[in-house]
């Protein structure tokens, strides 16, 4: 091989989760958020971009399905300058993309940090497919999965991976519960009976608050990871 | 050598990000050149013995110990379509990635630091193969049935063809890719003596032509 062992920059790119990157700087706290279609995934990404952009360095890689329309919506509203927004083709099978298959997800997270410089924070967003779809720990430190009370009020107690499992799950909507009939008593009891002492937030984008509970949760995430 | 260790690296599974890639046929059924069984047999055919001939000779040449620079530019020089050369370099830099990550390499490293984007994939496969302790043979068979695997399951996805109907079309394939590996590593060898430019050259115009204009459409299904 006539390859050129001692070129100038550092070691080659990192292979995984690795929590350092090739030049010894901690990378990016990388959290991803799943859940089904429509849930307020993108919504909740842009709320949480206003509420932290002026503390933190930020990103955002999302997952459309079939289209750019996650990363167009997230550009549209300005809620990051538009080298911070990242689209990953999925190939039609977006679970792929964040849980069997990392790579193209992994490339984007580092050409992000390699492009604007060090980061203290990643968002992922996954194209949303069904309950079952959760991130892997290759990808992500942390996920949130994001349901809302539109989708049925019978959803926590069904369980499923990603209401079960996730580091912290949303319940979002809350403003639409009279109207579709959904009990928010039985949902925080189903929760809690899924997932003991895991973190639940009930949110509506739409109110008063927003999405202060779960930047509040980010917060915490962040401070355990770089203590 | 272990032969598992190929079942490993030709695994559908394997995490280097194919699933993305339709190599072609999202195009080609957008455009209604693949409607079926039948026409994705001959979609297949007409890759495996163009594009998928270049791979395999040069994943089997850098088994072989070619230049792995050398044949990222053969590589180059065979792929007129540029949005060809970018999904094959970004396919490769996926393939790096999790070849290093299950066959760590001092040869794998030395490409990633050279090619921090990524070196094309057929390359790339090849030094995944050696580190893998597999041989030129094995290289190129995972290339030629990457080249007809990646369409047939992108179709049974795009068209909601029955799977066994997609898996029949590969069965049939299977003397075809005997064939086609075979040729490739008798090239490979022979350019070992004669250089890279005595590598295979096939190309198939519409495979580049509608690459290009996949590309640019706004909404799609998969990366190329
Ligand atoms: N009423 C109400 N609508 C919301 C809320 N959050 C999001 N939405 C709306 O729900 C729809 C889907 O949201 P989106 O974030 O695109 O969902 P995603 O598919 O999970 O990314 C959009 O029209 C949002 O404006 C909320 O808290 N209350
Ligand atoms: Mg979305």
């Amino acid at each position: 091989m006539h390859l050129d062992h001692n070129h100038t920059h550092d070691g080659p790119p990192a292979v995984s989760a690795d929590a350092h990157r090739p030049d010894g700087r901690r990378r990016a706290l990388r959290i991803g958020l799943g859940g089904p279609v429509g849930s307020g995934k993108t919504a909740t990404v842009a709320a949480l971009c206003k509420a932290l952009r002026d503390e933190l360095s930020l990103a955002v890689v999302t997952n459309d399905i079939y289209t750019r329309e996650d990363a167009e919506f997230l550009l549209r509203e300005a809620v990051l300058p538009p080298e911070r927004i990242t689209a990953v083709e999925t190939g039609a099978c977006p679970h792929t993309a964040i849980r069997d298959d990392i790579s193209a997800n992994l490339e984007a997270v580092e050409d992000l940090e390699d492009e604007i410089g060090p980061l203290d924070l990643i968002l992922v967003e996954s194209g949303g497919d069904n309950l079952t779809a959760t991130f892997s720990k290759g990808l992500v430190d942390a996920q949130i999965f994001v349901i809302d009370v539109a989708g049925g009020d019978d959803i926590p107690r069904k369980g499923g991976p990603g209401v079960t499992t996730a580091d912290l799950l949303v319940v979002n909507k809350t403003d639409l519960a009279p109207h579709v009939g959904s009990d928010l008593g039985r949902m925080a009891a189903d929760a809690k009976a899924q997932r003991a002492e895991l973190p639940v937030v009930f949110q509506s984008l739409r109110a008063e608050g927003g999405v202060k509970d779960v930047a509040e949760w980010v917060r915490g995430q962040l401070a355990a990871w770089v203590a | 050598m272990s032969r598992a260790a190929l079942l490993v690296l030709a695994d559908g599974r394997f995490p280097a990000g194919g699933h993305a890639h339709s190599g072609g046929a999202e195009a080609a059924v957008k455009a209604g050149r693949v409607s079926g069984a039948g026409s994705l047999e001959e979609f297949c055919r007409g890759r495996l013995h163009t594009a998928g001939l270049v791979a395999a000779s040069l994943a089997a040449g850098a088994v072989l110990g070619l230049d792995p620079v050398e044949l990222d530019g053969a590589a180059d020089a065979r792929t007129p379509s540029p949005a060809l050369r970018t999904a094959a370099r970004r396919l490769g830099r996926q393939l790096m990635r999790a070849a290093r990550a299950t066959w760590p390499s001092a040869e794998l490293d030395a490409l990633a630091r050279e090619f921090p984007k990524g070196a094309h994939q057929p390359v790339v496969l090849g030094l995944a193969a050696r580190a893998a302790g597999l041989g030129a043979e094995d290289a190129a068979y995972c290339a030629v049935y990457e080249s007809v695997s990646g369409p047939a399951s992108a179709t049974v996805r795009l068209l909601s063809l029955d799977p066994f109907d997609a898996t029949g079309v590969l069965a049939r394939l299977a003397p075809d890719l005997d064939r086609v590996a075979h040729q490739a590593v008798e090239a490979a060898r022979c350019a070992l003596v004669n250089g890279v430019d005595a590598l295979p050259a096939a190309s198939a115009p519409l495979l580049e032509i509608s690459a290009e204009v996949h590309a640019a459409w706004p909404v799609r299904l998969f990366a190329s």
